[in-house]
Formats: structure tokens, sequence, C-alpha cells
């Protein structure tokens, strides 16, 4: 029925994460289950999936432009670069110049320790209001505010790849990278864009962003333990990483001949009054008829559950009940709130690609093998605060 | 849906506007908004919220008259939002109490953790100790404040605003800076013209000024340091402009298919008829030198609508009364419009209201379909010493009578964001 010329193709996939940089990584890491990346020693009793050394230079080769960038645009803007890159889009002026963009992010670094040293000094100092007034302004770095401002990670993209059809900043944590996916692929099927760079990234790093989930004492705390495992205490292992997709209508990939890795189908998104127990658990099970209504042949399901409660569990009860094989994106590469849901997006399009599910986590047992061949991935994003989401991968 | 009155000449659903919001420092409620626009009344004066020993700027348009004690940003951001949107789902009948029937495009200020919540945490460290950003995280995982989790998460305000009018599915929260506000009318628009849904709530918000955000942008050198008297500082395209006020204000846009308004009989306010956008590359802060970027941004909102430059009878400008954006603006409209750049009046509300940051969108939309309601252009006031660089029709200092029928309302931000509205009267 849809004008198939309007498909949404993923024909470009970026991925920085604790298990490495670029596509080829993560295939085979994901597949031969050499996962995950854990650190305790950084935040201790906070277990984190860390980043490795990466060389900016690739990807942002001025330093100047560096420098106007803390960690998470930096990392933002290299894997937008690689998604350009995968896709054979970037430095290609005419593409850039109408390419739409919708980045999903949340806010950039603070100087945490002129943070702490003022708020110490102001326990007992006499006029704190002036003293604060005095300290902010000698000591808060004007290039600092720009790399905190959450729609200056898409403001670097434009500078660093050239990247200005249009520059969407949406927020709101998890529930933002499923409304990013959502509106690009709303607005290609329905002839309003046809290239469009989605994506988002999270510095876990952060003592400021472990504070903040730790007001509500919801960071994981133990060893590792894949999400789902009976024995799992509950908490998100957060991660640092990004992910970013190119999408585009089947009609101008064809076009220019890009390659394409899968194809988006389906994404919708809700709002579960978390408020009543089980509204969870009917909102996405609403999700996941919708979405298997749109793919009967769906092989397999991607959650990104993050594992604060009661979430996780009212997620694993509709997980359950769909019979098929479950893979955890945050078991693998952390908890990464924005670019949760494209992350899940790009790992199931990896796997439709190849026709192959990666090795599932022992000890699990939504985790179960599945049998080879799988041509439509489910993604399920269960926000750990609020918002729920579902998308659609096939093989083409 | 085949009905060809209820859509454009590119064959898609129509967009009106049924419902409008304001709240700024000059009070209110649209009404009382206008009244003062019109007069030329300024809403900025010397803040009283923080101290500002020591500040270089001292002056704001804050919003002061809602709550007794200091709220955290997002708390006041919410109550802006709340009540200009409550004025307009009023208006427009859409839908019924806490039944919205739409979605929310919410553009709000990003958020965290303020000072009194990282004071509050440093008190209850051990004094004797020193206080690092590691015992800072050993205080907050207490757990003892556990509603600071969800205050300071970026998607708080606009689901708080679903749950109070009852917007359907899960709300978007923009941030495209000083843009933000006319990209919550722009993805409201596009959802109406895919036939997602008949009517969209478009809110702009922000209620961010606080001693570290003035600061901020005041090393940044953005903003205007004539602090006395507080009402003169803005002067758009003025030769003594020296900076941006920064200002709080929310407004809000209910935007519904022409068909659906019509079916239901509902009073049609204005049209969306056209957005254009584009980002800027050039640099983080400031405008590619050449203007092409707005000058491409100016050009998709017209043909987006339909327009060419000759329909175009009023511009609400940015107009911030920075040095540099007043100028870029000028160099992109006299590109767009040539000769007739120096004939369209063009007024800026950041001259009375301030620049609301967030929000400046949205209001500005509402005030721009205010003044083609009552063909009355609200002036750009302080403007004593014109620039004679900028050659612009500048409506200046007082309130002047026009024939309005098609409004462009641009909206330039940091990171690159441009953002023209296209918007009219009647239906065509």
């Amino acid at each position: 029925m849809m004008d198939q010329s309007r498909e949404t193709w993923i024909t470009g996939i970026g991925l920085l994460s604790s298990l490495g940089e670029g596509v080829e990584v993560h295939r085979s890491r994901l597949n031969s289950g050499d996962v995950p990346v854990t650190d305790f020693s950084a935040f201790p009793t906070f277990l984190i999936h860390p980043l490795g050394a990466i060389d900016f230079d690739k990807q942002i080769p001025k330093k100047g432009d560096q420098r106007q960038m803390e960690l998470w645009q930096r990392i933002g803007v290299y894997t937008a670069g690689l998604a350009l890159t995968d896709a054979g889009v970037a430095g290609n002026e005419d593409l850039l110049k109408r390419m739409d963009m919708i980045v999903a992010a949340a806010g950039g670094e603070r100087d945490v320790k002129v943070d702490a040293s003022v708020a110490d000094e102001l326990r007992t100092a006499n006029n704190p209001e002036a003293r604060l007034n005095e300290r902010l302004q000698s000591e808060l770095r004007p290039t600092l505010f720009l790399a905190q401002l959450s729609n200056l990670l898409a403001g670097n993209i434009s500078v660093v790849h050239g990247v200005v059809g249009s520059s969407r900043t949406f927020m709101g944590e998890e529930s933002s990278g499923v409304q990013a996916v959502q509106t690009a692929h709303a607005r290609i099927r329905a002839g309003q864009s046809d290239l469009a760079l989605v994506g988002g990234a999270y510095n876990a790093a952060r003592p400021d962003m472990l504070g903040l989930w730790e007001f509500a004492q919801m960071h994981y705390r133990d060893e590792f333990k894949p999400l789902f495992a009976p024995d799992r205490k509950p908490g998100m292992a957060t991660g640092t990483g990004s992910a970013f997709l190119v999408l585009e209508s089947r009609q101008h990939a064809e076009a220019r001949g890009a390659k394409p890795i899968a194809k988006i189908t389906h994404v919708d998104s809700a709002r579960a009054k978390r408020s009543s127990s089980g509204s969870i658990a009917e909102t996405v099970g609403t999700l996941f008829a919708g979405a298997r209504k749109q793919s009967p042949n769906a092989g397999a399901i991607y959650s990104t559950a993050s594992g604060v409660e009661p979430a996780t569990a009212e997620e694993a009860g509709v997980l359950k009940a769909q019979n098929l094989p479950v893979r955890a994106v945050a078991s693998r590469v952390g908890q990464t709130f924005e670019s949760m849901f494209v992350f899940g997006i790009a790992f199931a399009a990896l796997a439709v690609a190849e026709g192959k599910l990666p090795a599932a986590m022992p000890g699990v047992p939504l985790e179960t093998q599945g049998a080879d061949g799988v041509q439509s991935i489910l993604i399920s994003t269960v926000g750990h605060w609020r918002g729920e989401g579902i998308g659609v991968v096939e093989a083409i | 849906m085949t009905n060809k009155a209820f859509r454009d000449s590119s064959g898609r659903p129509i967009v009106v506007v049924t419902g409008m919001g304001l709240v700024s420092s000059l009070g209110q409620g649209k009404q009382d908004n206008w009244a003062k626009l019109v007069a030329g009344v300024s809403g900025i004066h010397r803040i009283k919220r923080f101290p500002v020993d020591g500040l270089r700027t001292t002056i704001a348009g804050t919003v002061d008259y809602l709550f007794d004690q200091p709220v955290s940003a997002p708390v006041l951001s919410e109550r802006l939002a709340s009540l200009a949107a409550e004025e307009a789902v009023a208006q427009s009948g859409a839908g019924s109490k806490g039944n919205f029937p739409g979605p929310l495009f919410c553009a709000v200020a990003p958020v965290e953790v303020e000072w009194p919540q990282r004071r509050a945490l440093a008190a209850e460290a051990d004094p004797a100790q020193p206080y690092t950003p590691e015992v800072a995280l050993q205080i907050s995982a207490r757990g003892k404040h556990p509603e600071w989790h969800e205050l300071f998460l970026y998607g708080t305000v606009a689901d708080h605003l679903a749950d109070t009018f009852g917007t359907k599915g899960m709300p978007i929260s923009i941030s495209t800076a000083c843009a933000s506000g006319g990209t919550a009318i722009q993805l409201a628009l596009e959802s109406i013209r895919r036939g997602e849904s008949d009517a969209a709530l478009a809110v702009g918000t922000d209620g961010s000024v606080h001693a570290e955000a003035l600061i901020r942008f005041s090393l940044l050198s953005a903003l205007s340091t004539h602090n006395d008297p507080p009402e003169q500082a803005s002067k758009p395209f003025s030769k003594n402009r020296d900076g941006f006020v920064m200002a709080e204000g929310a407004g809000a846009l209910v935007l519904e298919s022409l068909e659906h308004a019509t079916t239901r009989g509902a009073k049609i306010l204005g049209v969306v008829a056209g957005c254009g956008e584009v980002a800027d590359s050039f640099h983080r802060t400031r405008s590619s030198p050449d203007g092409k970027p707005i000058i491409a941004c100016l050009k998709h909102a017209l043909s987006d609508s339909g327009m060419t430059p000759d329909d175009i009878d009023h511009i609400n400008a940015p107009g911030p009364s920075t040095p540099e954006n007043d100028k870029m603006e000028t160099v992109g409209l006299t590109a767009v419009f040539g000769e007739r750049a120096k004939q369209i009046p063009i007024s800026s509300n950041k001259s009375m209201i301030g620049h609301t940051l967030t929000a400046a969108g949205a209001i500005e939309a509402v005030v721009s379909l205010m003044t083609i309601e009552h063909q009355r252009i609200p002036p750009t006031i302080n403007y004593a010493i014109p620039d004679p660089a900028l050659a612009l029709d500048v409506v200046g200092n007082t309130a002047r009578d026009a024939k309005v029928r098609n409004i462009i309302s641009n909206s330039f931000g940091f990171g690159g964001q441009n953002v023209c509205l296209v918007l009219s009267g009647d239906p065509a």
C-alpha cells in the first residue's frame, strides 16, 4: 500500500562505545559475545561502561574545533562523522547542504571541580550570593557554556561536518532518541525529507550525572550482571557512547547508488501513566501489538531496558510473552539514554543485514539462541523514568 | 480530506491557528501584553530575584509575579508554559478540559542542577572535610532528594504539561537555542501536514534567568550593560545597541488543520503558511558573514508558503539588539527583499519584552498574529539613534497602523539555528 520509493533505508551507521569504534568492531564483538567492557575504578561502587582511547583527529581534524567541545560533544561529533563516512555522504557538499539532522541530547559537562570548590567556600562565606557571582565570573570558561548547550552537539556537527539542511535537537532522555528516529522516519515517508542524520551521545564518566541518577538511587552499584538476569540487582549501569544513523528515502538512496544496510518500517512512541502499577506493561504491550501487526515475521527483539525498576520488570513480562529471542542493548554497551534507541536500531540493522543474532548472554532466560536468517527485529525502549517506544528494522 | 478548499497550493492540509496564549514580563495574557506592546511599554527592570553584586549586567525581563519564593528554572518554565497553554487551549476550544486532541511540541530551556541544590548538598557534607566532586556524588547518593532527579530531567516540563492538558502521545521537547519557539511551531506544522493529527499544541517557554545563566551570557559579551535606566537597554537597530537583555515568558499556539477547525466551527486567528529552516556551519555563535544561511532560510520559508517577497507586508524581526545579529539580519533581508527591504515595516518585540531565548519564537508568532488581527504594528522602542548601516523601515518608538496580511517572523540562534515562519491572516 505504501509507496515503496518512500521507504526509510539505513545507509550509514556510526557507533562508538566501550566496545570500540565503528560498525565492524561492534558486529564482531556482539556476534562472538566478547562483551561487555566495564569499570568500577573510575567511580568506586558505580559500574560504568567506559570509553577507550579515541583519536579524535580522525573525524575532527581541527584542534580548535576539539577545544570548543567537551567529551560529550566530541564523541557525538566523532560518531556522526563515522555515520556520514559509512553512508558515503561525508564531504559531499551537495548532499550535506540538504541533509536534515535531528540530534537527541541532554547537556554537556560542567567544570565539577569549580562547582565543588565554590560550593565548599559558600558554606562559610559571609555573603554567599555575592561571592557566588564573583567566583562564577572569574572561573566559568566562556567556551564551556557552549560545550554545555544541548543544541551545540548539532551545532558542532554543522561546523565540523557541514550538515546544514536543518538542525533540530530533541531533549528528554530515552524518549528523545525514539522521537528523533520517529520524526526522521515520518518525514522521509511523507516526502518532507530525503536524507537525514539522527543520533545522540552520552558521557557516563561524569560525577555530576551519576549524582543526578543517584538522587533517586538509580545507578547500578554491583558486579556486572546482564539485564534480565534473575539475580540482577535493580539499577542502570551507564555507558559512554554514541550512535548515529544516516536515514534515506529508498528513491534517494537508489538514485545515488547508496548501499542500504536495512530499512526502518515502523516507529511508535507512547507515554505510560507510570504512577499506576502495570501501566508500563500495558503500554509496551500495545506498542508490541502494533509493531507485530506491521511485521508479523519479526524474529527477535532488541530491548534497551535500563535496569531501573519497576520499568524493566514490567517490560520483561511483555518481552516474555512475545516468545522471541531477546538481546539487551545495555548489557553490551551500558545505558546511554538519548542514544539508546539509536543503538538498538543500529544493532538490529547489523543483525538483519547478516541474518544472524549476536551471541546470547549466559544466565539470561530471555536471551534464547534464535535461529539463523532473522529478517526483522523489533526494538523496544522503556525509559528509566518515562516514555516508551518501539521500532521495526527489516532486511532489504 | 478531499475538499480542495482545505489544501494549500502544494496539496497539503492548510494549517491554521485557533488559540494563542502569552505571558511575559509585561504581564499575563495576550490582551494585557498587546496593550502594553502597542503603547511601547518595557518589561525590563532591575533584577530582584538574586543579588547582582559585582555583575556587569543587573537588569532582565524576569517574570516575578507568579511565585513568592525563588523557584528552580524548570518550575518557573512549567508555570509560564502552563499559563500560556491554558489561554491558548481555552480560546481554541479544541478538545475538552484536560483532553487536548493532539500532540505537544514544547520548546524548553536545557536544565541542570542549580546552585541552591549544590549548596544544600555541600551543607549536608562533613564541614571538616574539603568538599570535592567525589564527596558531592556521595552526598547525592544518600537518596535524600529523590525529587531532584525528576526536577532536572530534560523531559520533565513537557511531560507535566502533557499531564495537565492531556495532549496525545509522548511530547517532544525541543532546544534549538533562540530559534526553539519557531522550531516547536514548525514541528507542529509538519505533523499536521503529514496528517498525523488534526491539532497540535506548540509552546515555547523560558524561565531560566538565574545568576549563573546571566553570567554565562555575560562572559560571552552577549548582554547589554546599559543598566540604567533598564527600560532603555534593549535597543534593536540602534547605532548604540550593545547586546540583548535576558527575559522570561511563554507563548503557546493551538495549530489545527483548516478542515478540522472549520468542521467544528472554530474561530480562525491566522494561518501558518510556511516555514523555512537552514543551519549555519560558519561558527558556533556567529552567522556566516555572507549571510547565505539566513538568505536561504528566508527563501525556503517564502517558497514553502507559496509566496514571493512582494507578498510580505511586515517583518517580525529577531532583532535581539546585539551588534552582530541585527546587522546580519539586515544583510539577509536586503538580499532577499532587495529595494523593498527599506519599505517593509520591521519591528522587534525584544525592545520591550527582552530576549526570552527559548520562548522568543513562540511569543513573536503570537504577537505577529495579533498584529494581523489589529492591523497595527507594535513599535521597536528605544530607537533614538538609528543605525545608518541598517537600511530598514524600522517601526520606531510608536506603533503604526498598517495593512498587514502576511508576516515573516524570524528566529536565529546559537549553534547555527535559523527558522523563519510565514504567518497570514485569512486562509487563502
